[in-house]
């Protein structure tokens, strides 16, 4: 179906709930969210105020689902959302919110801004108005299988690399396995190390595992641009892969955004519960660690940070596992000074690195980060993300910063103790 | 009509369409949120998130880390002007036997000079949130015909009571008569201006922390 204003109006009566009328009612107008937001701390535009973003949505429910607003709208003394309204709004909804979640947490009122962008977004790529990045990326991941358009062979070539290099047949299509082992488009092209590193780390612990043929790329292009049937068409090909050969746990790798589309977004997409567990690689690593499956070697003494991805941190709960782990394998690891749960974004996440439109403004924005890495000098940046990593590598060029970026699963994999 | 025949209305009919207007529209718009209804989510939750609703209720009272360096005005001016206004409503003796009169319930209140004191606190962060709310390039961008307007309907009924207590205006029926309609206007505009979060914010808190909670995560 193609995208027209009317689809567009049409999901955005679709998406509002009762969470999101509440929200709209209590909002103040006290300008909080946008402290929280990195598009407005590191530009001053009060345009970039996260509630200001959601303007067409709330005057939809306004007119739609409110007695007054419905007079309003009827005696002509409030005019509907116009197409080009929306058109207006889709640098707002698209370039300047990454999904992090922080004015979520931050609002006073209690309102999940970042819930309502995510819902918004429906409507915004219905009604055509999605950037052209993201709609090339989402139309390469349902037709090629990854928004990069990684096909398998290309994973098949590092599967051959990484058994030349480490000795162990990497299992495909292995049915009854305690892990389903996902990568990210990134992993494939830019990390070629991280599927080394998940396997020695399984083989290590006497885990099975197995790669899918048909479900190898865990991102999800559809939660990114907001159309939730592309969304169910991605993670229903991870579920139906899960289901055919029975493993126990699908393993989200390290993306931010995969992990939210399968582990949280994942059964609501599917309308249904999942009859196996969803875990992010670190909740894998830290399970092993605490069954002692996972014995470390050695440390790298380095002065390191930790950079938390959203999605994994404050829109996944997983912010723990990391600490843990850096504590036992990094002497010299310090936290920044806004981290966890009120960590500062990259500022390319929620589809906002795949939308070319934004770059400039991505560049402006991760000055946030930047002031962060210099306030604690060091030298050395973990994470467990390969979308925040490979903006940031790119941030850090950019502006000529001298910083390691290094992925956790592979600094783990580094000091398994192999005896 | 003079001065105690407006008073007389004011504290009886009026008070009456009011307070009925105020159920009213506050019934409605909790209608108006509900019946748009929630979709249950299917994830598995962790297992750390019962009563996070419940908690985030209150602990969103507090500041996060770094915020109340950044918008200092907001929150002390914020909290200034709540828990004046709380003070002097529901512990100012005079205010504790009206709704005894009405209700029969009634609570120890405060000494008048205290309650005078929270009043004046009250009106001096109104001020210094308006002065926020014109000069900060967000609050500004954000503020629309209504939030003025809040702001003035909140004012009225502190300023007209505080004048009708110390005698300041010669006709004292006269003033309190306009305080009372002050705060009946109050009532009529809570429920279908951004005054409603007095009630929604309970609602808006609740699903944030259920929404973060089940993910682990303490909002």
């Amino acid at each position: 179906m193609s995208a027209t204003y009317e689809r567009g109006m049409n999901a955005f009566k679709e998406v509002l709930d009762a969470p999101i009328a509440s929200f709209f009612s209590s909002c103040v107008h006290c300008g909080l969210c946008a402290e929280a937001c990195l598009f407005y701390t590191e530009t001053g535009d009060p345009q970039y105020t996260p509630i200001h973003k959601l303007e067409p949505l709330r005057r939809a429910w306004q007119q739609e689902y409110t007695l007054l607003g419905k007079l309003a709208r009827l005696t002509g003394l409030a005019k509907p959302v116009t197409d080009a309204e929306l058109a207006e709004w889709s640098p707002l909804v698209y370039d300047s919110c990454t999904l992090c979640g922080r004015c979520s947490v931050v609002c006073p009122v209690g309102n999940d801004i970042t819930y309502m962008v995510r819902k918004m977004r429906e409507g915004m790529s219905a009604a055509g108005h999605a950037p052209e990045g993201l709609v090339m990326a989402t139309t390469r991941a349902i037709q090629s299988g990854s928004p990069a358009g990684v096909k398998w062979v290309t994973v098949q070539a590092q599967i051959k690399h990484v058994e030349a290099e480490f000795g162990f047949k990497v299992p495909v299509n292995l049915e009854n396995a305690d892990y389903l082992v996902l990568m990210s488009s990134w992993e494939i092209l830019n990390y070629p190390e991280y599927l080394g590193a998940v396997g020695r780390i399984l083989n290590k612990a006497g885990a099975t595992w197995t790669l899918a043929e048909d479900a190898y790329e865990a991102t999800n292009s559809g939660i990114q641009i907001g159309a939730s049937d592309l969304a169910r068409e991605l993670v229903g090909r991870i579920v139906n892969a899960a289901e055919r050969l029975k493993v126990k746990c699908v393993i989200s790798p390290e993306c931010g955004h995969a992990y939210t589309a399968i582990r949280w977004e994942g059964p609501n997409l599917m309308g249904r519960p999942f009859g196996f567990e969803v875990k992010h690689i670190l909740e894998v690593l830290d399970d092993l660690r605490r069954e002692g499956r996972l014995k470390l070697k050695g440390t790298l003494d380095t002065p390191l940070t930790y950079h938390d991805p959203c999605q994994i941190s404050r829109r996944g709960g997983v912010y723990e596992q990391p600490r843990t782990l850096l504590n036992q394998l990094a002497p010299q690891f310090k936290e920044m000074s806004d981290s966890g749960v009120m960590n500062w974004c990259c500022g390319g996440g929620g589809g906002v690195s795949a939308n070319e439109r934004a770059e400039p403004l991505r560049m402006t924005v991760f000055k946030k980060k930047k002031a962060q890495i210099e306030e604690l000098g060091v030298k050395t940046m973990v994470t467990a993300c390969a979308n925040c990593r490979v903006v940031m590598e790119e941030a850090l060029e950019h502006y000529h910063m001298d910083v390691e970026m290094l992925g956790l699963t592979e600094l783990v994999a580094e000091h398994l103790d192999e005896s | 009509m003079s001065a105690l025949e407006l008073l007389t209305w004011a504290r009886g009919d009026g008070l009456a369409i009011a307070l009925a207007i105020c159920a009213f529209g506050i019934l409605l718009r909790l209608f108006e949120i509900f019946s748009l209804g929630r979709k249950a989510d299917l994830s598995r939750p962790r297992e750390t998130s019962p009563g996070s609703g419940w908690r985030t209720i209150f602990s969103r009272s507090l500041p996060p880390p770094g915020l109340l360096k950044r918008s200092p005005v907001t929150y002390i001016g914020g909290y200034v002007f709540h828990i004046g206004f709380a003070l002097t409503l529901f512990f100012f003796v005079p205010h504790i036997e009206l709704v005894r009169g009405l209700t029969g319930l009634s609570w120890p209140g405060l000494p008048m000079q205290v309650v005078d004191i929270a009043a004046v606190a009250a009106i001096l962060a109104l001020f210094a949130v308006l002065a926020s709310r014109l000069t900060n390039p967000v609050k500004r961008y954000l503020s629309g015909f209504q939030d003025y307007l809040a702001w003035l309907l909140t004012l009225l009924p502190l300023l007209t009571g505080y004048l009708a207590f110390h005698h300041v205006v010669a006709d004292y029926t006269l003033m309190l008569a306009l305080h009372v309609l002050s705060v009946e206007l109050l009532l009529v505009a809570l429920p279908f201006t951004k005054l409603f979060h007095t009630v929604s914010v309970f609602v808006s808190r609740w699903y944030n922390g259920d929404i973060f909670g089940r993910k682990g995560v303490a909002s």
